[in-house]
C-alpha cells in the first residue's frame, strides 16, 4: 500500500486512505476504489449505485473533460505521473478545479517526487503517493518555499500583482 | 529601467536560499548526480566537457552598469575572467565549480539577476529587440511586455514540465531585430489608427533538427489579454505537444502537425474557456511596470553634432566605425553604439571581465546606465550622445571593441561547439576566427556589404546555421570534424531557412568555400545587392559551381 500524503491549511501529514487503486483487469475489492476512465465508463454506473465511494483514475493522455458529468459523484480524482518530467497532470488538474470546479480530492500519483510539492499544490492537489522516501515535514516546507507567487492558480494564493496593490 | 520591488528581490532570494540547500544535501551525498541533475539544471548549472557551466539569464538582454559589474566581478572570482554572451542573450560560464554555484547566485540577486529557467522544458529567458526604448520605428517598447511575461512565467506551477523548452521573443518594431519568426512564439506590437495596442502572435517557428517559420495565429491580439492568450497557447502545447520523442517534442511539431488553422482553433477554443480576469494583469500594474521603462535623462539636443561631424572628417577609422557600428536614435542628438565583441581572431561572444568592466563604465558615463546584449552576440549601448559617440569608440578601441563589422562577414555568430560542449560534434570557434582573419581587411569586409555568417557545432543550432546567409553546421564523418554549408537563410522579415550547398566540407576547406562563395557574390551582383539577394536572384547554382569545381 503506497502511503498517502494530505494537505490540511498548507500544512501536510500522513493521511489514512480508505481508497484501493484497481486495475482494470482485477475484480474489486470491497470498499472504496479508484479505477480507471475505462472502466469508470464502463461500470461506473453500477458502481456509484453500491454506494461505494468512488474515485477515477486518469492516465496523463486521457482528458479531464471526459468527467465532467460525474465530477460531483466522485470522491477523488487521482492523476497520473508516468514520469515526474511529464507535466500534462498539471494542466489537467487546473482544468478540475478552475473550470470543471471540482471539489473533491485530487490525487497526484506514479512518479510523484519532492521537488514537485510547490507546482502540485498551486495547481490544486491536495494529497500525493510519493514515490520516494520523503516526509510530510518536508512535503510542507517545499510547498511553502516561495514567500511569493507571481500567477493565480488554483491553490487561491494571492499573486503578487495582487499584492503590490494592497500593501 | 524597471527596477526589482521587494516582492521581485524576495524571489529571487528564496530561489538561491532554496539552491543552496540542494548543493549541500549533493555535496554532502545525501542526493545522487541523476536527483541532483533536474535541481541544478533548473538553475541554469550544466555538466559540460570539462567543468560546469552557469546560464545566466539577461532578461530581454537589458542590462545596468551595477549588473554588468558584477558580472565581471563574478566572472573574474569564480571563472577565468571571462564569459561568453550567447545567442539567446544570456551569459554563460564555462569554468564553474559545483561549490561556488550557490554563492554565485546569492551574489547575482544582489543586483536581481540570477539563473532561473534558463534550462529544462521550461518557458525560457525572454528576449526582445536590442533597440528597445531608442529606436524611431517602434510602436511600444517590447521590453515592458517581456517583463510582463518573464514575472508571469517565473516558476509557472503548470509550465514547468512542458514536452520541450520554451521561447518567447518580442519586437515593438515593423523591422524584426529579434528573430520572432524563428521562436516557439514570437509577439510583435502593432498599433492601428486609434492608437490601440495589439499583437501580432507568431507560433512554430523553430531551428534545431527540423527548422521551422512561425505562422501567424493571430493578427491582432489586445495587449491587455497577452497573459491569458498565452496561457492557452501553452495549454494546448502541454497537453497535446509530443511527449514519446525529444526531437519531436517543441511546439512547431505540434503546430505543423494540426496545420496552423487548426493549432489556432485549439488555442481560441481553450481561451473562449479561460477566465482572463483572473490571469490578465490588472491596468495598474500593467501601468506600473510601463512606468519602469519610461524614458528618462534625455536632453534636448540639436539633431547634428559638430564634434561627431567632424570625428568622421578627420578619421577614416572612426568614420567607417559610424557608418557600421553607430545607428541613428529616436531621440535627435543621440545615437545607438554597437559594441563589437567579434574581434578578428577572438571567440565570437566572448568578453573579458575588464572589458565588462569598460562597458559598464561607458553605460554608466554616456549611456544612461543602460547596456544590452544582442542576439547576434554583441553587446550595445542604447543611448549615446552624438558629441560623446568619439569619446566611446576610443575607449572601446582600446580594448578591442570597436571593430567596425556590425551585420558585416566577420561579425559571425558561433556557438561554443565542441570546445566545451558535451552534445557538439564539431568546433565552431576555430572557424568563426579563421573566416574573420581571412576577412580581416576593414576595406574588403566593406566591400561585401551585410553578410551574416552563422556556425553551429551540431543539428541544436545554437549558432542559428539555418538562418544564416551563409550557415555552417558542425557533422561528424566518422569522427572527423565537417561542415555543411547551407546558403539563402534569414532571421530577419524576410525570414528563410538556408538551403544546402552540397556535400560537407573538411575544417580545411571552409574558409576557401566562404572566398569563392563570396568572390561568386561580387561578380554576380547587381546594384544595391546583399549577398542574400543575389543569392536569392541567382539561385544556388552558380555558387555550388564554384565552391566544388575544384573537387571534380
Amino acid at each position: 500500500m503506497p502511503k498517502l500524503i494530505r494537505w490540511q491549511s498548507g500544512v501536510a501529514a500522513w493521511a489514512e486512505d480508505p481508497f484501493t487503486a484497481v486495475d482494470d483487469d482485477q475484480s474489486l475489492p470491497r470498499g472504496e476504489v479508484i479505477v480507471s476512465l475505462a472502466r469508470f465508463q464502463r461500470e461506473g454506473r453500477d458502481l456509484l449505485a453500491g454506494g461505494r465511494g468512488l474515485g477515477v483514475r486518469l492516465e496523463s493522455d486521457d482528458a479531464p473533460e471526459a468527467l465532467i458529468l460525474d465530477l460531483p459523484q466522485l470522491e477523488v480524482v487521482a492523476l497520473t505521473f508516468p514520469k515526474y518530467r511529464d507535466g500534462r497532470a498539471y494542466s489537467a488538474a487546473r482544468v478540475l478545479r478552475e473550470r470543471l470546479g471540482f471539489r473533491g480530492e485530487l490525487r497526484a500519483v506514479g512518479d510523484v517526487l519532492l521537488e514537485m510539492g510547490h507546482l502540485l499544490v498551486r495547481c490544486g492537489f491536495d494529497t500525493v503517493e510519493p514515490a520516494d522516501d520523503t516526509t510530510p515535514e518536508q512535503w510542507t516546507r517545499v510547498a511553502r518555499r516561495y514567500r511569493h507567487v507571481y500567477q493565480r492558480a488554483a491553490d487561491g494564493r494571492e499573486p503578487a500583482f495582487a499584492e503590490r496593490v494592497r500593501v | 529601467m524597471y527596477r526589482y520591488d521587494d516582492i521581485d528581490r524576495e524571489m529571487l532570494a528564496d530561489r538561491a536560499a532554496e539552491f543552496r540547500q540542494q548543493c549541500v544535501r549533493r555535496l554532502a551525498g545525501e542526493i545522487t548526480e541523476d536527483q541532483f541533475k533536474p535541481l541544478r539544471l533548473m538553475n541554469g548549472l550544466y555538466l559540460q566537457l570539462h567543468a560546469y557551466m552557469l546560464r545566466i539569464a539577461i532578461p530581454y538582454g537589458a542590462l545596468n552598469s551595477v549588473q554588468l559589474r558584477k558580472l565581471a566581478d563574478i566572472a573574474r572570482e569564480y571563472d577565468r575572467g571571462y564569459g561568453h554572451f550567447t545567442t539567446r542573450t544570456n551569459l554563460q560560464l564555462h569554468w564553474i565549480k559545483l561549490k561556488d554555484a550557490p554563492d554565485i547566485l546569492d551574489e547575482l540577486a544582489t543586483v536581481g539577476l540570477h539563473a532561473i529557467q534558463t534550462s529544462g522544458n521550461c518557458i525560457r529567458n525572454l528576449t526582445a529587440d536590442p533597440y528597445a526604448g531608442a529606436t524611431a520605428d517602434e510602436v511600444d517598447d517590447p521590453r515592458i511586455w517581456a517583463e510582463v511575461i518573464r514575472q508571469w512565467s517565473t516558476f509557472h506551477p503548470e509550465f514547468s514540465f512542458l514536452p520541450r523548452k520554451f521561447k518567447i521573443a518580442v519586437t515593438g518594431s515593423p523591422k524584426d531585430r529579434a528573430a520572432i519568426r524563428v521562436y516557439d512564439i514570437g509577439l510583435r506590437l502593432h498599433r492601428d489608427g486609434e492608437g490601440a495596442l495589439s499583437f501580432e502572435v507568431i507560433v512554430g517557428g523553430g531551428q534545431g533538427r527540423a527548422p521551422h517559420i512561425g505562422a501567424v495565429i493571430r493578427e491582432r491580439l489586445p495587449v491587455r489579454r497577452l497573459l491569458s492568450y498565452m496561457q492557452a497557447i501553452l495549454r494546448v502545447y502541454n497537453r497535446h505537444g509530443r511527449r514519446d520523442n525529444p526531437n519531436k517534442a517543441r511546439i512547431k511539431i505540434l503546430v505543423a502537425s494540426l496545420g496552423a488553422e487548426e493549432f489556432a482553433r485549439q488555442v481560441e477554443e481553450e481561451w473562449s474557456l479561460t477566465d482572463k480576469e483572473a490571469v490578465d494583469l490588472p491596468d495598474t500594474e500593467l501601468a506600473r511596470i510601463r512606468a519602469g521603462f519610461a524614458p528618462t535623462g534625455f536632453e534636448a539636443l540639436p539633431p547634428v553634432s559638430a564634434a561627431y561631424e567632424k570625428a568622421k572628417a578627420s578619421s577614416a577609422a572612426f568614420a567607417r566605425f559610424a557608418r557600421h557600428n553607430v545607428v541613428a536614435h529616436k531621440q535627435p542628438g543621440y545615437a545607438l553604439v554597437h559594441v563589437s565583441l567579434k574581434a578578428i581572431g577572438e571567440t565570437p561572444g566572448d568578453c573579458s571581465a575588464d572589458q565588462m568592466e569598460l562597458v559598464a563604465d561607458l553605460a554608466e558615463r554616456y549611456s544612461l546606465d543602460e547596456a544590452r546584449v544582442t542576439y547576434e552576440q554583441n553587446l550595445l549601448l542604447p543611448h549615446v550622445k552624438l558629441d560623446d559617440v568619439p569619446a566611446v569608440h576610443e575607449a572601446l578601441a582600446a580594448a578591442g571593441l570597436a571593430t567596425p563589422n556590425i551585420a558585416l562577414i566577420s561579425d559571425i555568430i558561433a556557438c561554443p561547439g565542441l570546445d566545451y560542449c558535451a552534445l557538439a560534434n564539431a568546433r565552431a570557434i576555430p572557424i568563426a576566427q579563421d573566416i574573420a582573419r581571412r576577412f580581416a581587411d576593414p576595406v574588403l569586409a566593406e566591400t561585401i556589404g551585410e553578410l551574416k555568417i552563422k556556425i553551429s557545432g551540431c543539428i541544436n543550432a545554437c549558432g542559428h546555421h539555418h538562418v544564416g546567409h551563409i550557415g555552417i553546421l558542425g557533422v561528424d564523418k566518422k569522427g572527423e570534424e565537417f561542415y555543411q554549408l547551407t546558403l539563402g537563410g534569414s532571421a530577419d522579415d524576410d525570414a528563410a531557412i538556408g538551403q544546402v550547398l552540397g556535400p560537407a566540407l573538411p575544417a580545411d576547406r571552409v574558409t576557401s568555400a566562404i572566398d569563392h562563395l563570396v568572390e561568386v557574390y561580387l561578380r554576380e551582383r547587381r546594384q544595391g545587392e546583399r549577398f542574400l539577394d543575389t543569392f536569392r536572384r541567382a539561385g544556388l547554382g552558380v555558387f555550388k559551381e564554384a565552391v566544388y569545381a575544384e573537387a571534380h
